[in-house]
């Protein structure tokens, strides 16, 4: 029993440093930056200037890696503020939801779970009722912003929404919004949904104009 | 109060919501089959079955599974668990067998939803549970034989 037990705690170790190591590169600073509210653009006399500068200001959110770590390229998500492969490793799936047995809620709950007793790197476990990958057609990794704003713009690579069903979507979207309310130990994207939402409304009134890519 | 069953009984639990199921489980259930290895869902040794579903014990606030059913290594049964039961002893899957618990449940989700997986199939299911003796090869062999048993 006792080499039965010694092996057990062995194990234990070596499963405990294991993870330790696959969460070492986890950052814990929480920047909150600001977004530029949609009226102080109103300054910006042309039209098509002013709705550039509305979507690079909104790129700010659409850019961050708390949006793109779920609009992956691959079949793979991405964690972290370095976006790296997630980890465990696990993939896209039917609906984005995850392969039959390693689906997202195996581990993902409804909302973040805070943890216990673990190093600084990780404090709670991300979670939402919807959570789950964007599907490939909407990929942001890897994109400039040019080429993500034309994505958006077109039904074929949008979910098939409408200009006002894309306002809705940024604006009030839950599962967009947990990139403002991430958890504790992640960076949240930047300003709060309602301005966002006010950003990519006035984009879309000013002719939704999109960056050269 | 958050009141679930557990293993077919109802049970209840009167501590703080936050406790992780996996320590409701272990140290007031007294079941302690089910394994506590990183405690982040990183290495799955604390899988047990929620509502039918794999799901890793030790990040599940306690109060999240009000009125679910939860099975433990202890309480899992049926035709995929008898066959995973004899697929193992058969091929000694097991070398240190801590992680081994959480592995069996996983195992025996994939066989309930998919009988007869493919290679790939066993990979997608089984790759959030680590094994430090890298015994995944007899895992995926077992859990084959497992399938053909239950086809016969």
């Amino acid at each position: 029993m006792k080499i039965t037990l010694l092996f057990s705690g062995i194990a234990a170790n070596c499963l405990i440093v294991g993870a330790g190591i696959l969460l070492a590169p986890a950052s814990v600073a929480q920047n909150v930056q600001s977004l530029r509210p949609a009226e102080s653009f109103q300054s910006i006399s042309d039209t098509r200037a002013r709705s550039l500068a509305l979507f690079e200001e909104a790129g700010k959110v659409i850019q961050h890696p708390r949006c793109v770590n779920c609009h992956p390229a691959t079949e793979r998500p991405l964690q972290g503020m370095t976006m790296h492969p997630h980890q465990p490793p696990v993939f896209r799936g039917d609906a984005g939801m995850g392969l039959i047995g390693m689906q997202c809620n195996t581990c993902h709950s409804e909302k973040n779970t805070p943890v216990v007793g673990q190093a600084d790197t990780l404090k709670s476990i991300p979670g939402n009722p919807a959570w789950h990958l964007a599907p490939i057609e909407m990929a942001w990794q890897g994109k400039t912003l040019g080429q993500i704003c034309e994505q958006l713009k077109d039904p074929k690579r949008n979910g098939d929404k409408t200009m006002a069903e894309m306002v809705e979507h940024m604006a009030h979207d839950e599962l967009v919004g947990w990139g403002w309310q991430p958890g504790d130990g992640r960076e949240p994207v930047p300003g709060t949904q309602q301005e966002f939402g006010a950003l990519i409304q006035a984009w879309v009134d000013t002719g939704a104009a999109c960056p050269p890519s | 109060m958050v009141t679930f069953t557990l293993n077919g009984k109802e049970r209840t639990f009167d501590g703080d919501p936050d406790t992780p199921l996996l320590w409701v489980i272990r140290d007031f259930e007294k079941l302690t089959g089910t394994k506590y290895g990183c405690g982040v869902a990183q290495c799955g040794a604390c899988t047990v079955h929620l509502d039918g579903m794999p799901r890793r014990s030790c990040i599940t606030p306690i109060a999240t599974i009000d009125g679910s059913d939860v099975v433990t290594i202890e309480g899992i049964s049926g035709k995929e668990a008898e066959a995973v039961q004899t697929a193992w002893t058969g091929l000694d899957v097991p070398q240190c067998g801590y992680c081994q618990s959480g592995q069996i449940m996983s195992a025996v989700a994939l066989l309930q939803m998919v009988p007869n997986p493919t290679d790939d199939e066993i990979d997608g299911a089984m790759t959030g549970n680590l094994c430090r003796c890298a015994t995944y090869h007899r895992i995926r062999a077992a859990i084959h034989n497992a399938a053909n048993s239950m086809e016969g």
